[in-house]
């Protein structure tokens, strides 16, 4: 098990470097003036060349590599050209909340998805089966922006369940205000008892999940489905059945276990989906989270910010990925031997 | 002998898109406490389906018993709810699997299902259902039988997994063990000891096997009686000794003369020619039968007959009784 965490962080780190390589050249082929930006409008020749020698352009290219490197590491990601602020510093403003509709979502889909993918194996080609299909193929098909649209015209316009967007709305932010723990509003509401902002941030937060949670809802149940019925065909269920154990234990006990190791790899690659879609949810809810910081990003060719997010989303696909194969080893005992 | 099992014109029905196929019909077969019925034939015969008949647990959900009853124990098993079965199976009746290399749930060690299944049927705690386990484990001769509930099926080998499911098997004491061919799938040097295992079963806790097979000379080693299936129907049956003695219904002999023998030198084995074919009228061997007339297929199917109980067949035409020798 440690060696192959070992070599799989390993291969991960190399990764990195070709990301954080293609991005660094990408960002230095495209024709913007950095320096230009960073001066801001009406900006002089001298200011201009000022500015490259105080960024660093005007080294040779192999060099600004290698301090960009030596800066990754350090903690020094740049500074973004449009704000003036560290790269990292802002990253980790935005994360947390960007997390909070990712993770949640995620939970979502998990804990909706299972149950209803289990069901639909053992309830095959019923109504329930039918209806959960639909909702899987709308889930994987229907655009998370559309979808975004029609939650708050029914939940919003029609219903007034939900508010239409931001994370809380000001008087709670203003009456009942939080101090900055994880940077996570529910997770820090709720870690000082102060359950007016929770309850607000939770009813805030529950369109950009469930937008959130669509695709990978619709990804995890036909992945239990088809992965159920695939186990309960094999012949130890049938012996499972012999020894008289009832259908609840064959299912959930004895067939569940087996069945998960596609579900939690096929959910390890909706998390990439995810990362991207935050950037549309988060536009439709203006939600100020990664999304809404790098399109900002993007439309002003702020490039430092985009290569830092281009690194930051690059590790942490690595890093779900890395613990969806710890989770599988642990789900499936054969899985330590083929590595070993 | 007290009857343990006994089933009587159980007839089952496999429904497919082309119509329902009649897979098993099944006139007699029962089965003594303490006894072994050895049940043989060639693939499709409808032995499996008369395992999964008595166990309720068919391969595939279009399969339903029409007609008949299975008594066990005195009581018909077919009216039972699934609930009522599974409080049955594995406790009072279980069954062994052909091939221990699928029969174990990969992701769990074995002692998991195990501990589960004796605190289920017998009552007990989780501390008791392991030392039970333990005790099983270690009576089918499995080394370190306490390590040994802790280990994954992929760890253990062909024979040791089929002892892992006779422990299994044994570990509630159940009053029927129904063997499905159990050592098809494994070396002939460890068909021996699982057979012997078996075997054991039967002498140390009484337990009635129906043991399933193709192979005739297996059968001539450990079963009291013999129960030849031909096209989803019982043909002969009788003690063992007797049908092999004086085989009554030409398939049997024709089965008999088959086994490769090291003191008869012959250049070819003999050779059964054609296949089952399930959709001709009246007896089903018709077909492939050398004294086959035309009677054979117009009288409707042919009658378990015989002068006692001990020794009968199906077939119009029966071979002659060969003397006893005494």
């Amino acid at each position: 098990m440690i060696r192959f965490l070992i070599r799989r962080i390993l291969l991960g780190i190399f990764v990195l470097f070709g990301v954080s390589l293609i991005t660094f050249l990408i960002a230095r082929v495209i024709p913007s003036e950095p320096a230009a930006r960073w001066i801001g409008p009406r900006a002089t020749a001298e200011q201009i060349a000022a500015a490259k020698v105080e960024l660093g352009l005007n080294q040779p290219l192999f060099m600004q590599y290698i301090n960009y490197i030596k800066g990754l590491f350090t903690g020094d990601w740049g500074v973004s050209i449009t704000s003036h602020q560290p790269v990292l510093k802002e990253l980790l403003i935005f994360l947390p909340s960007s997390l909070e509709i990712i993770l949640g979502g995620m939970l979502i889909a998990l804990i909706v998805g299972i149950p209803l993918g289990v069901l639909t194996a053992v309830y095959k080609e019923t109504w329930i089966d039918h209806l959960s299909r639909g909702i899987s193929i709308g889930g994987v098909s229907i655009p998370a922006f559309w979808l975004a649209m029609i939650l708050q015209l029914i939940f919003y316009q029609y219903l007034g369940w939900f508010p239409l967007g931001e994370r809380v709305s000001t008087e709670t932010a203003l009456l009942y205000p939080i101090e900055t723990i994880t940077g996570s509003n529910l997770i820090d509401s709720a870690v000082q008892g102060n359950w007016v902002y929770f309850s607000d941030a939770l009813n805030h937060s529950i369109l950009p999940m469930l937008t959130m949670a669509a695709f990978p809802l619709g990804v995890v149940t036909r992945m239990t489905r088809s992965s159920m019925l695939e186990v309960v065909g094999e012949e130890y269920m049938r012996v499972t059945k012999a020894f008289g154990f009832s259908s609840g234990v064959r299912t959930f006990k004895y067939a569940l276990k087996n069945a998960m190791g596609p579900t939690i790899t096929s959910l390890g690659l909706t998390f990439a989906y995810a990362l991207t879609t935050t950037f549309l949810i988060e536009s439709v809810f203006t939600w100020p989270g990664l999304g809404l910081y790098t399109s900002n990003a993007i439309l002003s060719s702020d490039y430092p910010v985009i290569m830092g997010v281009t690194i930051f989303v690059t590790a942490a696909y690595l890093i779900v990925n890395l613990l969806v194969d710890i989770t599988l080893a642990i789900l499936d005992p054969r899985i330590k031997v083929n590595v070993e | 002998m007290d009857v343990l099992l006994d089933m009587k014109n159980v007839k089952v029905d496999i429904k497919t898109r082309s119509g329902t196929f009649a897979a098993l019909d099944l006139e007699h077969l029962w089965i003594n406490r303490g006894e072994t019925v050895a049940l043989v034939g060639e693939t499709g015969s409808g032995k499996s389906m008369t395992a999964s008949a008595i166990m309720k647990l068919f391969p595939t959900n279009k399969a339903k018993i029409t007609n008949g009853e299975i008594l066990f124990e005195g009581q018909d098993l077919v009216s039972w709810s699934e609930r009522k079965m599974e409080k049955v199976r594995g406790k009072s009746m279980t069954m062994i699997f052909q091939d221990p290399m699928s029969s174990l749930n990969p992701v769990f060690p074995i002692g998991e299902p195990m501990v589960r299944m004796i605190c289920k049927h017998l009552g007990v705690g989780k501390k008791e259902a392991k030392k039970t386990a333990i005790e099983a484990l270690s009576f089918v001769g499995l080394p370190d039988p306490k390590g040994m509930m802790k280990r994954y099926p992929h760890e253990l080998s062909g024979g040791q997994r089929q002892r892992v499911m006779i422990s299994m098997a044994m570990a509630c004491k159940p009053k029927l063990l129904i063997a499905d061919e159990p050592t098809t799938a494994l070396d002939v040097t460890i068909q021996l000891q699982i057979l012997y295992l078996i075997n054991q079963m039967k002498e140390k806790q009484g337990t009635s096997i129906l043991f399933i097979t193709h192979n005739l000379s297996v059968v001539s080693h450990i079963a009291d009686r013999i129960a030849i299936m031909y096209g989803g129907r019982i043909i002969e049956t009788g003690r063992t000794k007797e049908v092999f003695r004086s085989p009554r219904h030409p398939y049997t002999k024709m089965l008999i003369d088959a086994i490769p023998s090291v003191t008869n030198d012959r250049e070819r084995l003999p050779v059964i020619e054609g296949m089952i074919d399930r959709s001709i009228e009246g007896c089903p061997f018709a077909n492939r039968c050398p004294k086959a007339r035309r009677e054979c297929s117009t009288q409707g199917m042919p009658k378990l007959e015989g002068s006692s109980q001990d020794h009968m067949a199906a077939c119009f035409f029966p071979l002659e009784e060969v003397p006893a020798l005494v």
